[in-house]
C-alpha cells in the first residue's frame, strides 16, 4: 500500500471543542485515483490536511510508504484551490517556485516541459490576475507536478471554476495523471465529479465526518457519463447519502 | 479624462488662486501677509544667498537619515511581530500607545536626550517614522492567506526562505504603500524638528525668517518650497510602486 491511514481521529480543541472525524481507516495504493466525496464542512478536507501532514491528528496514525507522516513533503504536493499561486510571480516562476536548487538551464528546462504539459503555452511571463480561473489552476497543478511528487493531494480545486471549465480540467487532470503516474487523493462535494474522476469513491457522513462507504468505480477509461453503469454507481451514491435524483 | 485635461485644469485653477491672492493682499493693502510675486522674489533672494539648495539638501540629509533608521528598525521588527503571535501580544499595545503620540510632543525629550546639533531633530524625524511602519507591516503579514506559507513549507522551504520568497513579495505592495507615507510623515515633521537645535534647512530658513526681521515672504518661500519636494519625492517612490512584481498587488484590487 502506498497510504495507510489508521484510527485517524480529529477533534479541533476549542472552545468549544469541535469534533471533526470519528475514527477513519483508509488505505491507498501506489498510482490509485481515490475521492473523498461528502458534504461540505463534513471535515474530509480536515482528513486529507492531516494526511498530507498539515495538521496532526487527535489519535492514530498515517503511513506513506511504510514511513510514518511527520509533516509536509515535497515528494506529497498540496494543491490548493486556485488562490493557491503566488501573485507576484509569472506563470513560469510560479511553476518554477520548487526548483530553486536547480540551476538556470535545467530549470528553464522543466519549466517549459511543464507549461506544455499544462497547455499554457504563450503565458510564461503573464500574471496571474491576468490568467482566468481554469488557467490559474493549470499553473497551481504544474507547480505541484514540476517537483515530480509521487503524490498529489488536491481539495475541491475545480470548486471555483464555471462547469463547462470544470469538465475540461477533469479530463485534464485524467491525462495528466495518466501520463505521470501519480497517485491522486481527490477532495470533492460533487457526486458527478467523485464519479468521472476516481477509481474509488469515499462517501463520507456528515461531520463529525466517518466513512460510510467506499465505491469501486468500475468503468473503463475514458468513461461514457451516460452508460447505464455511471448512472447505476452515481444514483447508488447519492441514494447513499440521503439525496433524492430528482428535482 | 484626457490627458492635456489632467495638466490644463490643475493648470488654471492654480493660477485663478495666485490670481485672487494677489488681488487680495493689494486690495486689503496688508503689509503682514506677502503676495504670490513677493514669495516668488523670496525664493529668487534665497538661491541667489546660495541657502536654498544648501538648506535643502541639510534637511534631505536629515529625512534621509532618520527615515532610513525607522526602515530599518521598523521593517524587521514589523515582519516579526507580523509572524511571531507572542511577539505581537507582548508589543503591539506599546506600539499603539505610543504611534498617536505627535513627535513634536517628543522635542523636549529629543533635546535632553541629545542636546543641541544633528542628532536630535533625526531622531524625531526617525521616530515619526518608526511606529507607522512597525504597526502596518505587522498587520500586513497576518493578511498573508496562510496557504501561501502552507504551500511554501510544502516545497520543502524553510523559515528563512519563507520569509524571503513568500512573505516579503507577498507585503511588499503594501509595505511600499506604507513605506510612501512613512517618507511623506518624516518630510512633515522635518519642518518641526528643524526648528530646534539646528540652524540650518527648511524649517529652520521658516523659523528663522519670522523671528529674524518678519520677513513673512520668506516663510511662505520655504513653505512653498516643503511643499513642492514633499510632492516630488511622493512622485519617485510611486515610481517604485510600478515595477511589475509589485504591480500585481495594485491591479488585482
Amino acid at each position: 500500500m502506498k497510504l495507510e491511514a489508521r484510527n485517524i481521529e480529529m477533534t479541533f480543541r476549542g472552545p468549544p471543542a469541535v469534533r471533526v472525524l470519528e475514527p477513519v481507516d483508509l488505505d491507498v495504493a501506489d498510482g490509485e485515483f481515490v475521492c473523498l466525496l461528502g458534504p461540505s464542512g463534513c471535515g474530509k478536507s480536515t482528513l486529507m490536511q492531516i494526511i498530507a501532514g498539515f495538521l496532526t491528528p487527535t489519535a492514530g496514525k498515517v503511513t506513506i510508504d511504510g514511513k510514518p507522516v511527520s509533516g509536509p513533503d515535497r515528494k506529497r504536493i498540496f494543491v490548493f484551490q486556485e488562490r493557491g499561486v503566488f501573485p507576484w510571480l509569472t506563470v513560469a516562476d510560479n511553476i518554477g517556485f520548487g526548483l530553486a536548487d536547480l540551476d538556470a538551464g535545467a530549470r528553464a528546462k522543466k519549466i517549459t516541459e511543464l507549461v506544455q504539459l499544462v497547455g499554457l503555452g504563450g503565458f510564461e511571463k503573464a500574471y496571474p490576475h491576468e490568467l482566468s480561473g481554469g488557467m490559474k489552476q493549470r499553473v497551481e497543478v504544474a507547480r505541484a507536478l514540476a517537483v515530480d511528487p509521487d503524490m498529489l493531494f488536491l481539495d475541491e480545486p475545480f470548486g471555483a471554476l464555471d462547469s463547462m471549465t470544470r469538465l475540461t480540467m477533469r479530463s485534464e487532470l485524467l491525462r495528466i495523471w495518466q501520463a505521470a503516474k501519480k497517485t491522486i487523493l481527490f477532495v470533492t462535494h460533487d457526486v458527478d465529479e467523485s464519479v468521472q474522476l476516481a477509481d474509488r469513491v469515499v462517501v463520507m457522513s456528515a461531520r463529525p465526518a466517518k466513512i460510510r462507504k467506499i465505491v469501486d468505480i468500475d468503468i473503463p477509461r475514458p468513461r461514457d457519463i451516460s452508460s447505464k453503469r455511471y448512472l447505476e454507481l452515481r444514483d447508488g451514491i447519492l441514494a447513499e447519502i440521503g439525496l433524492a435524483h430528482a428535482i | 479624462m484626457r490627458s492635456n485635461e489632467r495638466w490644463l485644469f490643475p493648470l488654471l485653477f492654480g493660477i485663478a488662486l495666485l490670481l485672487v491672492w494677489q488681488l487680495a493682499v493689494v486690495g486689503t493693502g496688508t503689509k503682514v501677509v506677502p503676495g504670490p510675486l513677493q514669495v516668488g522674489k523670496g525664493i529668487g533672494e534665497l538661491w541667489n544667498r546660495g541657502v536654498l539648495v544648501r538648506y535643502t539638501l541639510d534637511s534631505l540629509r536629515r529625512v534621509a537619515i532618520g527615515y532610513a533608521i525607522a526602515v530599518a528598525i521598523g521593517v524587521p521588527l514589523g515582519l516579526w511581530m507580523g509572524l511571531s503571535p507572542t511577539v505581537f501580544a507582548a508589543a503591539n499595545p506599546l506600539v499603539q500607545i505610543i504611534r498617536p503620540i505627535s513627535p513634536i510632543a517628543w522635542i523636549p525629550i529629543a533635546i535632553v536626550m541629545w542636546g543641541i546639533g544633528e542628532s536630535a531633530p533625526i531622531f524625531l524625524i526617525a521616530l515619526a517614522g518608526l511606529f507607522p511602519i512597525v504597526s502596518s507591516v505587522a498587520a500586513q503579514v497576518r493578511t498573508v492567506p496562510p496557504m501561501f506559507v502552507s504551500a511554501a513549507r510544502n516545497f520543502g522551504l524553510g523559515e528563512a526562505a519563507i520569509i524571503r520568497r513568500v512573505l516579503f513579495p507577498a507585503v511588499l505592495p503594501q509595505l511600499l504603500a506604507s513605506l510612501r507615507l512613512a517618507l511623506g510623515v518624516c518630510w512633515i515633521v522635518v519642518v518641526a524638528a528643524e526648528m530646534i537645535a539646528v540652524d540650518s534647512g527648511l524649517g529652520y530658513l521658516i523659523i528663522d525668517s519670522r523671528n529674524a526681521g518678519k520677513r513673512y515672504d520668506l516663510v511662505v518661500a520655504g513653505m512653498v518650497l516643503v511643499g513642492a519636494i514633499g510632492l516630488l519625492l511622493d512622485v519617485l517612490f510611486r515610481l517604485l510602486e510600478r515595477m511589475p512584481s509589485v504591480r500585481w498587488g495594485f491591479l488585482t484590487r
